[in-house]
């Protein structure tokens, strides 16, 4: 039954993090090859990711499924055990909205907080916070947004429950705080705690002297403009 | 059975005909409101708090936001007709790579065609049919994006054409002599009552886009 399933991903990636926790979450083994996505893209992500030359990409007997989302919802219907969508059409289109929601508003307007130049920040934070704000009702008193356990949404979310709460910390800003959204605060405590997380997810001693580099190389290049 | 059904949505909006022409593929009765957006209904802002945006898919009372959902969602409810999503799960990948891709891509290149000038203009124009084009080696030789068919990926790109004249005025270019491919098959869509009845004439998008352009200062 020899099934050859690779991820091409960097290992700083929150994006790139969906896809390998979404195959663990199913105990799927996979090959995980590390792209140098600063440096020097390899010939095979560009031959897989042709149009967005990006991470991830799931390989999956010779074929390939790129862009985050769709990578998921291929690992959900392809191995059947540990589902993390819900079975239901108007539930399965609910978890749908709020990872939309996350991908399309959420988690950028909180990147762009943390990247913003000080005289823009206030603005933008602002809407971030209004985005939490909708991100945790959309919690409702559960544990995880998939309920007892880990959803699709709750994999998507760890963009902003793990890798935001990391890049504020270098920043200095305090926007996904326990006072301020509580519930939602727990869940990426409790989210963060599961043991398949907690071994799958960048080693923050690892991932924060990487985003202040990162960060750090932003300003630069910008105050030279 | 029709007041189980009810779609909110705006006659110009590209995202709602996409559920129009999903709902009548597969010949589900539902009731169409018109929403005024500059007006929006207390229905609309209730059915989606958070965005406050058409289309609504309102099934039983409970609402379905964002198009590309909405189409999923009435797919997997009335599966037994007309199935526009493949039933393979790396079919389905591939299809949904390519909504995304339009989704990206189409709507907010358009958008700077029609509000946008010189070489911004001239840029999106550029990018536009290179997208185009891809779109056109994805479809191959297939009648639809579907196969023989119409799928996802069709439902999800067709209604962009009502807006293509109104491009092509703002932008001074034809997309038919830039994409003949693409053309021939939107109007073998076209011919498709659920297409052609969802669609609205091109002729008054452009004029909805003049009076947009004028409503907000744009030349």
């Amino acid at each position: 039954m020899g099934e050859e399933v690779k991820v091409f991903g960097y290992w700083a990636s929150p994006y790139s993090y969906r896809a390998e926790l979404a195959l663990k979450l199913k105990g799927v083994s996979y090959e995980y090859i590390n792209e140098d996505i600063f440096g020097n893209k390899s010939d095979l992500l560009l031959k897989y990711n042709p149009i967005h030359k990006k991470v991830p990409v799931l390989l999956h007997n010779g074929k390939p499924i790129v862009e985050s989302l769709v990578i998921l919802e291929y690992i959900e219907e392809t191995w059947k055990q540990n589902p993390y969508l819900p079975q239901d059409p108007y539930d399965k289109a609910t978890a749908r909205f709020w990872i939309k929601f996350i991908d399309e508003k959420c988690f950028p307007t909180l990147w762009l907080a943390a990247w913003s130049p000080e005289n823009e920040r206030e603005k933008v934070t602002n809407e971030a916070c209004e985005y939490l704000k909708t991100l945790e009702s959309a919690l409702n008193g559960k544990k995880f947004f998939g309920g007892e356990t880990i959803g699709m949404v709750d994999i998507v979310a760890s963009s902003v429950g793990y890798f935001i709460r990391v890049t504020q910390e270098i920043m200095g800003l305090n926007l996904l705080s326990a006072d301020k959204f509580p519930q939602l605060f727990q869940w990426s405590e409790d989210f963060a705690n599961c043991s398949i997380v907690k071994e799958s997810l960048p080693p923050r001693d690892k991932l924060l002297p990487f985003v202040k580099g990162l960060i750090a190389k932003y300003q630069q290049d910008n105050a030279k403009a | 059975m029709a007041g189980e059904l009810v779609l909110l949505d705006f006659w110009p909006s590209p995202f709602g005909m996409r559920s129009r022409i999903a709902l009548a593929e597969k010949g589900i009765p539902y009731e169409y409101r018109e929403e005024d957006l500059r007006n929006k209904s207390d229905l609309l802002l209730q059915m989606n708090p958070v965005h406050k945006k058409i289309p609504v898919l309102i099934h039983n009372g409970k609402p379905v936001c964002e198009s590309v959902i909405q189409v999923q969602y009435i797919d997997e409810v009335w599966h037994d007709k007309a199935p526009l999503i493949p039933s393979d799960p790396y079919q389905r990948a591939v299809a949904r790579f390519w909504v995304d891709f339009i989704d990206k891509k189409i709507y907010e290149l358009g958008s700077k065609i029609w509000k946008t000038k010189g070489e911004e203009q001239a840029n999106a124009k550029k990018e536009f049919i290179e997208c185009l084009k891809l779109l056109e080696g994805e479809l191959g030789d297939k009648t639809y994006f579907g196969g023989e068919s119409l799928g996802y990926v069709d439902v999800a790109l067709v209604p962009f054409y009502s807006w293509f004249y109104a491009y092509e005025k703002c932008g001074d270019f034809s997309i038919e002599a830039e994409c003949p491919k693409m053309i021939a098959w939107v109007k073998r869509c076209m011919q498709k009552e659920s297409v052609a009845k969802s669609l609205p004439d091109q002729e008054k998008v452009y004029e909805f886009i003049l009076h947009l352009k004028k409503v907000f200062g744009i030349e």
